[in-house]
């Protein structure tokens, strides 16, 4: 498919997959690619199943039919607990953070470390230290249990924790569903700021059109089942698509858009 | 890896959070020289992630510390910028290490809890009575049909455990005693033997653990995750009390299910004691009931029901207790839920044993 021009190293290789649960056909037929060092987003209405994909991608789930290739590997390996070494390239941020809630933050973060390598308690505390204080939270937080964490500090714990073993591929779940406008857009400046010191490739998956702007390189927005449309949110604002416009053109759609273009909104 | 020579320190290999290890040890104890200059020397560096560069930042700063002239050198670009990334962070990183539990505050936070959770016990006490106080004019307002729902859950489905659980122990206690009776050739006490310990202590005992494992812990969950997801929450705006509605009726059906429980577990274990007895020490079904009506007075019997509505309600009470202590995560339902079992097991058997000694004193 020549869906928007995407050049560079392929990290991610969806191809066909579709996907049933029972009766209720999830997706079909869906294809992407995503490259090395873009920020990719899967958007999409509630329910189009933006996030079984994204769970078929990083092995929790099998598609029924197609492959979905991640780092070289087939992502069917990684439901084999194999030691880590295909999972230790990749860092999942999961929508709720997913911490831990009998370990502090400091152990949550310090986890794969402890599992994946042999280093001294001394480094692995250092290195926890150090992506604590790469998301930005507070020196105390480090000793605090999840429960005692705002909604946002506990997105912040779990992204670092994502970082934690400098992984090639950070994937993130509605990293912003649920925080304020201003703790979004910081969400959101974080995610490309540590993208561009680790070298990251983002994949999220994310209703937010106001990050969509802000931090896509590429989008594929799905719908009944299938790939509605891919590429930048620019070409994606000017589909013809109904299905696409609706998404991208509804009031909100709109004012992100204004949001991002500085109040110049290119009429159609 | 890693090696000094004279003033330059060779860093070499894969310096990634795999293979840092041994360069970190290296390092860790190495002995730098007191003032002058130091080089690092990186271009040997093939392999670097922030494990590499927070091993050789900590090098530099440790140096610095003992007062050398430190230059890092020949870094590849990008392992470079990581050096940096690390060196901007230093300060909040540390800062992150130095972070230590305060012991102080520790243990008085913990007094605080000790404390703060007997004031919530006591106030959960209060307001269940309350509520029962509330709801006792008029009948009409307890939740009958959750009351008898629970009935069902807590009472009737729990028949065949009770059942088997108490005849097998009428089984061991009869066989147990047939040993030391034959002995004295008293084999008709075995009668006075089973009777009087299943219905004075045992069924009611069994019946009140198994409650407390099967419906106690099911309470908390329950109430926990009606927490969690804040549906008491929504509850409340109704103006609807939680307690009226979801502890009370679940008293209410203990109450009711554990004495008549206790009742059927008497049967069944007092039965389970006839067949050994009829089968090891030859006292035939007739002569152990005749014996039964004259050896077990009736206050054994009444003794053991009365203590269990006394334990249903210690049940019930630690059991929605522990589901509203709940907060926050999905953790603290699986340890509350523990804790119930617990606790009300424990206030069962102290319970029952401050009846003992006072039903003692009164020669009973």
């Amino acid at each position: 498919m020549s869906l928007a021009g995407h050049t560079g190293t392929p990290i991610i290789e969806v191809r066909q997959v579709s996907t049933q649960f029972g009766p209720a056909i999830v997706h079909q037929d869906v294809s992407l690619t995503v490259v090395k060092g873009e920020v990719f987003a899967i958007a999409g209405g509630n329910g189009c199943g933006k996030s079984t994909l994204l769970r078929e991608i990083i092995g929790l789930l099998n598609p029924t039919a197609g492959t979905i290739t991640l780092l070289g590997a087939d992502s069917r390996e990684l439901q084999q607990a194999d030691g880590g070494s295909l999972h230790r390239r990749f860092g999942v941020m999961f929508q709720h953070g997913a911490l831990f809630s009998s370990m502090t933050l400091a152990e949550n973060v310090a986890v794969p470390l402890r599992e994946h390598t042999s280093l001294s308690a001394g480094l692995i505390r250092d290195i926890v230290a150090l992506k604590i204080a790469l998301v930005g939270l507070p020196p105390d937080s480090a000793l605090k249990f999840p429960r005692e964490l705002s909604g946002g500090m506990r997105r912040r714990a779990a992204l670092a924790r994502a970082i934690v073993m400098d992984p090639e591929l950070l994937f993130l779940d509605e990293p912003t569903a649920g925080l304020d406008p201003m703790i979004a857009a910081g969400f959101d400046d974080l995610v490309l700021d540590l993208k561009r010191l680790l070298g990251l490739t983002v994949v999220m998956v994310t209703h937010d059109l106001d990050s969509l702007w802000r931090i896509a390189d590429r989008v594929v927005v799905l719908g009944e089942g299938r790939v509605l449309g891919m590429g930048t949110m620019e070409s994606l604002a000017a589909s013809d698509d109904p299905a696409v416009r609706n998404y991208f053109h509804g009031p909100r759609g709109r004012a992100a858009q204004l949001n991002h273009s500085g109040g110049a909104l290119p009429r159609d | 890896m890693t090696f000094m020579e004279g003033r330059t320190l060779r860093c070499l290999g894969s310096w990634t959070m795999s293979d840092v290890g041994p360069a970190e040890r290296t390092l860790r104890l190495m002995e730098w020289p007191a003032g002058g200059s130091l080089r690092f020397e990186g271009s040997g560096i093939q392999a670097f992630d922030t494990g590499g560069a927070v091993v050789l930042s900590r090098a530099v700063m440790e140096a610095r510390r003992r007062g050398c002239e430190v230059t890092v050198e020949g870094l590849q670009s990008e392992y470079a910028q990581l050096m940096s990334l690390v060196s901007a962070h230093w300060e909040a990183m540390m800062a992150h290490v130095a972070a230590r539990p305060n012991g102080k505050a520790r243990f008085q936070s913990s007094i605080r809890n000790l404390v703060d959770r007997l004031l919530r016990g006591l106030d959960f006490i209060g307001e269940s009575s309350i509520a029962l106080l509330r709801v006792s004019p008029s009948p009409a307002r307890l939740r009958w049909r959750s009351a008898l729902n629970s009935l069902r859950l807590d009472g009737v489905n729990a028949l065949p455990i009770t059942g088997l659980l108490t005849f097998l122990i009428g089984v061991v206690i009869a066989y147990q005693g047939a040993e030391q009776l034959r002995k004295f050739g008293t084999n008709i006490f075995i009668v006075d033997l089973v009777g009087i310990s299943l219905l004075r202590e045992i069924a009611p005992l069994i019946g009140a653990i198994l409650i407390a494992g099967r419906s106690g812990s099911a309470y908390a969950a329950h109430i926990g995750t009606m927490k969690v997801t804040e549906e008491l929450d929504a509850l409340r705006t109704f103006g609807l009390s939680p307690t009226e509605l979801l502890v009370l009726p679940r008293m209410l059906a203990l109450v009711v299910a554990l004495p008549l429980l206790t009742v059927y577990a008497d049967v069944l274990g007092v039965f389970g004691g006839m067949l050994i007895a009829s089968n090891q020490l030859n006292v035939s079904f007739t002569a152990f009931l005749s014996r039964f009506e004259e050896a077990v007075a009736v206050r054994h019997f009444l003794i053991g029901i009365g203590k269990a509505p006394f334990f249903a309600v210690i049940i019930a009470l630690v059991g929605c207790y522990q589901g509203f202590q709940i907060r926050g995560g999905v953790d603290d339902v699986g340890r509350h839920t523990t804790i119930s079992v617990v606790q009300s097991i424990f206030l069962v058997i102290i319970f029952d044993a401050l009846c003992s000694i006072i039903l003692n004193w009164w020669n009973l």
